[in-house]
């Protein structure tokens, strides 16, 4: 069903982004991901560009890139994120600009760039990433749940302005997964969130395919401006 | 002058590409003096996106060079580039002279 689409993956160096690497590519999809960094794996079917989403030429770049090489896009996933724990009190401006770049802007950037490509063929599918910290309200959290918000009303409103270009654009909001964004919180807080799910447990990688897997289905093409969060929340 | 050639002629294969879609009676007159936007225009506003994507694209490919049309000052200008093929033309030479500069 995937083999010759297109799918592109940001922040494909570790954690949730690796992993749907590996899976999509696994699943027939030519994908192309990016990341700050260079990254330690290869798999057929995978290609890798070193970016940071928020620097608007290198997106164009990279996009420009895939036109070439492939004219069209199916799917885009925006996974990069990058997140703060911290108190607001105690939350450096320096901070402020990076988690916005990366989670706000970059998924925006790419966003637009996928559309400009997906319209050509009337199809695209985005999935981008929000979290149960906005609805949950998490303290600690300001920047990360404020930069997750906002990526909630990007998704409802793209999902209203490309519709009639045959992209819909939905958003998976995952519960706490055990990777480095969550490895200095403390065990306490990691609990005490979880008591607030539905469902208490970590959500684990193949959760967050399991959504992604139906958001992305031709079938789906009724489904957009939505998020489904992860656990109950 | 010979830029802005090139770039009349960019423009207006993507107009023609963009006519090949429409019907006959919605075809946009190849021309610099085509209103695409506004009072008498003959794109609506997704119809102008389309236009704006494919030129930047057409652009790109001939010129080799990254730009976007719709930046601040296009949005911005009391005259919008996005009048006529012609304002369209002067912006993106425009555009290309300041990423020389640049």
């Amino acid at each position: 069903m995937a083999k010759d689409k297109v799918m592109m993956i940001t922040g494909t160096s570790k954690g949730i982004g690796r992993y749907l690497a590996e899976y999509y590519a696994g699943e027939g999809f030519k994908v192309m991901g990016c990341s700050r960094s260079d990254v330690d794996f290869e798999f057929d079917n995978y290609s890798h560009y070193c970016l940071d989403v928020s620097d608007e030429r290198k997106v164009k770049e990279m996009f420009a890139d895939v036109r070439k090489k492939y004219k069209s896009l199916d799917v885009l996933i925006n996974n990069a994120g990058i997140a703060s724990m911290n108190h607001a009190l105690l939350t450096p401006l320096s901070t402020i600009n990076k988690v916005l770049n990366t989670n706000v802007i970059g998924t925006f950037l790419f966003c637009r760039e996928a559309a400009k490509l997906m319209q050509k063929n009337n199809y695209g599918r985005i999935v981008n990433f929000a979290t149960v910290a906005t609805p949950l309200k998490l303290e600690g959290e300001a920047i990360y749940a404020a930069s997750k918000a906002a990526i909630v009303s990007l998704t409802e409103i793209l999902a209203r302005e490309l519709a009639e270009m045959g992209i819909t654009v939905n958003a998976v909001g995952p519960a706490p997964v055990k990777t480095d964004l969550i490895r200095s919180v403390p065990k306490q807080k990691l609990d005490s969130l979880l008591n607030r799910q539905a469902i208490r447990r970590f959500s684990e990688f193949n959760d967050i395919s399991n959504v992604i897997d139906f958001l992305i289905r031709p079938e789906s093409d009724f489904i957009t401006g939505q998020v489904i969060y992860l656990g109950g929340v | 002058m010979v830029i802005k050639e090139q770039i009349k002629d960019a423009i207006f294969q993507v107009m023609q590409d963009i006519n090949q879609q429409l019907p006959e009676n919605k075809a946009l007159i190849i021309s610099l003096d085509t209103v695409l936007y506004g009072t008498n225009g003959k794109l609506d506003s997704l119809g102008l996106v389309n236009l704006i994507l494919a030129t930047e694209e057409e652009i790109e490919e001939r010129f080799d060079t990254l730009i976007s049309i719709a930046d601040e000052r296009a949005m911005s200008q009391l005259n919008s580039p996005f009048k006529t093929v012609g304002t369209l033309v002067d912006y993106i030479d425009e555009l290309l002279k300041d990423s020389e500069d640049g």
